[in-house]
């Protein structure tokens, strides 16, 4: 909470249809749970963007950090057996 | 401590020129920080104050289908605020501090919405024209460098465009009515035209701000460019319902494909933005006014959800 009560910050997550993932939309502000969903329906949903909505407090949300992305995204391309084509099968195995 | 300044900045750039948007949590120059406030809270603060001179004809639309169509507009503004705000907020300024520069005028919002909407022509003119430029410039910022703000601006462009066409079609209805009705397009038209050209900022040569954005793609096109781009577009649209565009100058460049235009008032521009416009002090007074007597929403808000916490604590 601030000085000017602007109440606290809710990240939005919004599915498409069922069955799709769910995107992040964008934040709203928000007291409570109930004015969260509220206040991201209207802010984020006025054309039928969406079918379903998750809302979180922005404070509970935990990022990586871009400087340990070398690290942290390492793409591990030395270990190969993690990709099909690396395995030989056997002449005339079908539909593998 | 200067030469690891130095670096950043030389990474931070090399990374802008391979094409790659920056994120809230990447190391970003305090420059490129401070425009981006500068800019995304003066897009924000626009589209919460343009939602007045159409407020003031929800009232008095002239059919049930004109108020709900404004309505549903007003409405989308109030959320364009909204997207742009919360992107904002990404680098680490609060809503509280936003609203606190818009009232005490360190902060500024489009020129345009000092102007009043006198007639229903108005409404027309504000959405034909007013979004019609906006768009323009909102489609070249859908490219801009800063992720959250890209993205803000690609959800906007995807609404503006009904905007656009409702205030056309009011231009249109009224183009095709009495003497009177289009003498009131034509009225409107001769009034906001000017400062819809304005919307686009000064010439290149006179633009203080440009030479970073560019370089860190803040900016994609130059003021001079976007305001070619809708003159270009606008002027058939004018053709087609009949109305004149009140620019004596205005005339097709065979040489450059392009219209040439007469000259800009930027005094009017330059006292308009100082605080001696129609309507800088309605506006900003409004605002304040409705900003506060909302408090109490706000702290009830606070209180209810201050109870429920107690409650399931108890």
């Amino acid at each position: 909470m601030t000085a000017d009560n602007q109440l606290d910050v809710w990240e939005v997550f919004m599915q498409s249809k069922p069955g799709a993932n769910y995107i992040h939309a964008g934040s709203i502000h928000a007291s409570d749970k109930q004015m969260a969903l509220q206040n991201a329906r209207d802010t984020y949903s006025r054309r039928g963007e969406g079918t379903s909505i998750w809302v979180v407090p922005s404070s509970a949300i935990v990022a990586s950090n871009p400087e340990d992305n070398g690290m942290f995204f390492d793409p591990a391309n030395d270990k190969i057996y993690r990709h099909p084509t690396f395995y030989v099968m056997p002449e005339g195995a079908k539909a593998i | 401590m200067e030469q690891a300044q130095e670096t950043l900045l030389r990474e931070f750039e090399e990374k802008i020129e391979c094409g790659f948007a920056i994120e809230p949590k990447d190391k970003m120059p305090a420059g490129y920080r401070k425009h981006l406030v500068r800019q995304m809270s003066q897009h924000a603060h626009s589209e919460v104050i343009g939602m007045q001179p159409e407020g003031n004809w929800v009232t008095r639309a002239p059919s049930l289908r004109a108020k709900q169509i404004l309505l549903a507009k007003i409405q989308d503004e109030g959320g364009h605020g909204l997207y742009l705000y919360s992107a904002a907020e990404t680098l680490g300024v609060s809503r509280d501090e936003l609203i606190e520069q818009l009232h005490t005028g360190k902060a500024k919002y489009s020129n345009i919405f000092n102007y009043p909407a006198l007639s229903w022509a108005d409404i027309g003119a504000i959405g034909w024209l007013v979004d019609g430029a906006a768009i323009v410039n909102q489609v070249s910022l859908q490219r801009t460098s800063y992720g959250p703000y890209s993205r803000a601006m690609v959800r906007i462009c995807k609404e503006e465009s009904f905007h656009q066409r409702q205030g056309y079609e009011i231009m249109a209805k009224m183009m095709a009515g009495t003497a009177d009705q289009k003498a009131m397009a034509q009225d409107a038209m001769n009034r906001w035209w000017w400062p819809s050209l304005m919307m686009f900022g000064p010439h290149d040569s006179d633009s203080p701000h440009t030479g970073d954005a560019f370089r860190w793609k803040i900016k994609r096109h130059s003021n001079d460019e976007l305001r070619q781009k809708f003159i270009d577009k606008t002027v058939q649209q004018a053709e087609v319902i009949g109305l004149t565009i009140p620019d004596k100058d205005l005339k097709w460049n065979e040489e450059k494909k392009c219209y040439d235009h007469g000259e800009i008032n930027w005094e009017e521009f330059y006292r308009v933005i100082g605080g001696d416009g129609p309507c800088n002090k309605q506006r900003m007074e409004h605002h304040i006014r409705v900003h506060n007597e909302g408090a109490w929403v706000r702290e009830a808000a606070e209180a209810y959800s201050a109870k429920q916490q107690y409650s399931k604590n108890a």
